[in-house]
């Protein structure tokens, strides 16, 4: 039962947790939730596919008792968390962004309910 | 080492599904955080000191974050109105997304043998050619340094649309 795939299958239901809050809710706070457990599961993703199941993983630093042949027979991949570690702060910088949109739609409106703000003329 | 990161990995659908259906958003936005310190962990087992720390200090800022722009200005819950078009929507997505997503990972190579084509020159090479003992900086500081050059520059450009967005001084008065 628990098999390689599983793992992948359990994240991308993650995913989809965020993916239903985005849609199906109507406070923004709560679409503000949805978008982050997406980057959350998308991140986990990224770093799954470049994890190495030879016993227990090793990070890919070097020191006394690892030299860097030994480190890329063994090592999980680097690629991948160098482009993540880009892709966490990015999301910080996002989430600012869209909780800044939100306490400006407070200010006007007076409420986060959704389908109380979509009165958008004029 | 796999039982655990399906329990780490249950945790957080537990957690997830608490954030997104709880009424109370302070409690709301802890399930985050707790969702969040659970892909911290998850990153650590998996061999990533680096983002798991990166994943710590981000969390903790994103709550402060979260709870500036709710709790602290409005903490009422929305009365629950049954919204059957927005959920039946909601769930047919995600039944499609997940069948889709199955169906791609037969082309995927499987779980524990990554296709390290650039990453063993990279792992082989980093200490003779950046000085670098870790090769994640290697990577993001030498390798990589303009992919970090335009990440400093996205986060540089949503830091001043949140400033100018939150800014009160010389706007003009709105007139009602």
């Amino acid at each position: 039962m628990l098999s390689h795939t599983s793992l992948y299958i359990l994240d991308i239901a993650l995913m989809g947790m965020g993916i239903y809050a985005l849609i199906a809710k109507r406070h923004i706070i709560k679409k503000i939730i949805g978008v982050v457990i997406i980057e959350y599961a998308i991140n986990l993703f990224l770093i799954l596919i470049g994890y190495r199941a030879e016993g227990v993983a090793v990070a890919p630093i070097q020191d006394a008792e690892i030299g860097a042949t030994e480190l890329a027979a063994k090592a999980v991949d680097p690629l991948p968390q160098a482009l993540v570690l880009t892709s966490i702060v990015i999301g910080l910088g996002t989430l600012a962004l869209m909780a800044a949109l939100a306490i400006k739609l407070y200010e006007k409106y007076k409420t986060f309910d959704m389908s109380e703000i979509n009165r958008l003329r004029g | 080492m796999l039982i655990l990161f399906h329990i780490l990995l249950f945790f957080m659908i537990i957690g997830s599904i608490v954030a997104i259906e709880t009424k109370n958003m302070l409690s709301a936005v802890i399930a985050v955080g707790a969702v969040g310190f659970g892909v911290s962990l998850m990153f650590l087992f998996l061999g990533a000191p680096d983002i798991a720390i990166t994943q710590v200090i981000v969390e903790v800022l994103s709550l402060v974050i979260l709870i500036r722009a709710t709790v602290y200005i409005d903490n009422r819950a929305i009365e629950r109105k049954f919204d059957s078009f927005a959920i039946i929507t909601g769930l047919l997505f995600l039944g499609f997304f997940i069948m889709a997503a199955v169906w791609a990972f037969g082309d995927m190579t499987p779980f524990g043998e990554p296709l390290m084509r650039v990453s063993r020159r990279y792992l082989s090479g980093t200490a003779a050619e950046t000085g670098a003992v870790n090769a994640v900086a290697g990577v993001i500081l030498d390798y990589r340094a303009y992919d970090t050059l335009g990440e400093a520059m996205v986060l540089f450009a949503s830091i001043l649309g949140a400033l100018v967005i939150l800014r009160n001084r010389g706007k003009k008065p709105v007139v009602k």
